[in-house]
């Protein structure tokens, strides 16, 4: 699994009001909650995001709620990878029950810049920036954190054993 | 290698006889919450996983809180759907507005959840059942999802922060001032994925309501969860409220922590929060001048009977500042009652507050006492981020209820000690 696209970079502790205001959380469908994401940090964020575009971020990414909106909104806004210093937890659980993935690699956090062109090899780790030319190496996932992924998220790889 | 006692008790929920930190396990639930808001999205993970009925009827609990009495037609038609689920599962503790408080305080006040248990809820603030000595975590919708469906549910098994707990409180200080100071202390990602457990002679200052305020704002220093010891007055207060049998665990002697922080509730002040991290707390006396215009007394960290019996004796006889609405909200119906039955009501009334039925409401900028731009809040909940009430130019101070009571009546930030109340 690969991932390749513009960067758009924050600070620290984006938290989840910020990615999704609590004023959208009236509906629960992705596409509807991916118009507003990031709007109180960034209100032209969904004018400026392409798909496949990559959000690095800082340390603390996503605290605050549990709202999954926040990860999903990220998601159907499509964006294919989060890389920061680090993540609030229940952030990350929900980025990855939902297939979203999420990298911490604190060298890259710091020194991919706005604009920068990235790619991303999920099986290795390995993070590449073309506009400067480096690579930055993130610690894979776990192989239990790799099924759910490659299951397409929890709920699926649910739905296979229900079937049994 | 000895134990925390989350470690133990996440053990025991997976049936293996040790974890250690960083191991991945598959725990077993006693409880599985969510809201009005994460329940819409996780009935429909539900039935993505093919499942037709929730592992346990009594073990599922939807409590509809947030956007209640529905604030507009978008939120009626998610109460809707959540209410349409708990039917068709037939889930026995489904709380909708009548019976319905905030779930966190409403959980263990009616006696769902007990010490030792593991408890995983759509919600961050899911942590405060940790002041009940169980292993209790907020987790997201598709969490709710499989949990519903499943019976269980996928952990990190995190190390742990010791915080000794000392000395005695001295008045006007709660367990606000307790926390707001530890988060001060950490940063807002200083205990990230692991525990804060809370022991040591001082714990017997601190009341049950006390350690549910601190407990609820483990997560706002990224913890995993908050814990407490089992002790005669978390005990006490389990049987009061539950007929649930529960067991008693506590951390092994030789339990590793990565880091021990001693906390000396006599050198505490009345803390605050200011704009826009729960962090950037500031003791009362490094304040300053801060006019406001908006108070809101209440929510799953601070809208308990303690608390309003605190707000209760600083406004009693007293008016708030003309310029300030003041709003109180009681968590739940039967801390509405116990406000009615003890007079508070008319105290707030007579002061010029506004005493709203128990929502969530304004804590999330849901409805009732959303702030415009320009304007600052002084509040007993417990985030502050850019636009959490309202308006991403509106500001909001995280404090105690003494320090909303007195600041009401001041029409600024004020010192609950000049302005006076019981305690
Ligand atoms: S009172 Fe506030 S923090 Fe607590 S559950 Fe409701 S919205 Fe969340």
């Amino acid at each position: 699994m690969n991932a390749k696209g513009k960067v758009l970079k924050y600070g620290d502790n984006v938290d989840t009001d910020v990615i999704i205001p609590a004023r959208y959380l009236n509906v629960s469908n992705g596409d509807e909650l991916a118009k507003y994401c990031m709007i109180d940090i960034d209100p032209d964020f969904t004018s400026k995001a392409k798909k496949g575009d990559i959000i690095v971020a800082l340390k603390n990414f996503g605290c605050g709620s549990s709202r999954e909106h926040a990860p999903l909104a990220i998601k159907c806004a499509g964006i294919s990878c989060v890389i920061a210093t680090t993540f609030a937890r229940i952030f990350y659980r929900n980025a990855i029950n939902i297939g979203l993935p999420i990298l911490e690699c604190d060298e890259a956090a710091n020194d991919i810049e706005n604009g920068n062109e990235v790619s991303i090899d999920f099986d290795s780790g390995i993070i590449t920036n073309h506009t400067k030319n480096r690579t930055y190496q993130a610690q894979p996932f776990p192989p239990f954190i790799k099924d759910i992924m490659a299951a397409g998220g929890l709920v699926e790889q649910t739905k296979e054993k229900i079937k049994g | 290698m000895g134990m925390t006692m989350t470690q133990k008790i996440l053990a025991k929920h997976a049936g293996l006889d040790s974890v250690v930190p960083g191991q991945l396990i598959q725990a077993k639930l006693d409880i599985v919450m969510g809201n009005d808001i994460t329940t819409a999205v996780a009935l429909k993970e539900f039935a993505k996983t093919g499942a037709t009925q929730v592992f346990d009827t009594e073990k599922v609990v939807i409590v509809l809180d947030h956007f209640t009495p529905n604030k507009d037609i978008k939120a009626a038609e998610q109460c809707k759907s959540c209410r349409t689920f708990a039917y068709d599962m037939n889930i026995k503790n489904f709380f909708d507005v009548g019976k319905a408080g905030i779930e966190h305080a409403l959980l263990p006040e009616q006696g769902i959840v007990v010490p030792a248990e593991v408890i995983i809820g759509a919600d961050s603030h899911t942590c405060t059942y940790g002041a009940l000595g169980a292993f209790s975590t907020g987790i997201g919708s598709t969490d709710m999802a499989i949990g519903m469906a499943t019976g269980e549910c996928w952990f990190k098994v995190p190390s742990a922060i010791k915080f000794n707990i000392i000395g005695k409180k001295p008045p006007h200080v709660s367990g606000k001032d307790v926390i707001l100071h530890i988060i001060g202390m950490i940063g807002v990602d200083g205990a990230l994925y692991r525990s804060m457990e809370f022991v040591g002679e001082g714990i017997k200052e601190l009341t049950m309501d006390d350690r549910f305020t601190i407990a609820n704002m483990a997560i706002e220093a990224g913890a995993k969860n908050g814990i407490f010891p089992i002790d005669e007055v978390c005990i006490a207060y389990a049987k009061e409220h539950s007929k649930k049998p529960f067991d008693i665990f506590e951390a092994d002697a030789d339990a590793e922590y990565d880091e021990e922080i001693t906390i000396d509730l006599s050198a505490l002040q009345p803390t605050i929060s200011f704009p826009h991290l729960p962090d950037n707390t500031r003791t009362i006396d490094q304040v300053g001048d801060v006019k406001i215009h908006q108070v809101v007394i209440g929510s799953c960290t601070n809208g308990r009977i303690d608390d309003m019996q605190i707000a209760a004796d600083i406004l009693r006889g007293k008016k708030v500042a003309d310029h300030v609405r003041t709003i109180v909200i009681p968590a739940t119906q039967e801390i509405y009652l116990e406000c009615i039955r003890r007079g508070y009501v008319t105290d707030f009334i007579e002061a010029g507050a506004i005493f709203s039925m128990p929502t969530c409401g304004p804590c999330l900028g849901g409805h009732m006492g959303i702030l415009a731009s320009g304007e600052r809040c002084v509040s007993t909940t417990n985030r502050n981020f850019v636009g959490r009430m309202g308006h991403v130019e509106s500001e909001v101070y995280l404090a105690s209820p003494a320090v909303a009571a007195a600041s009401a009546i001041a029409g600024n930030i004020a010192d609950p000690r000049k302005i006076g109340g019981s305690k």
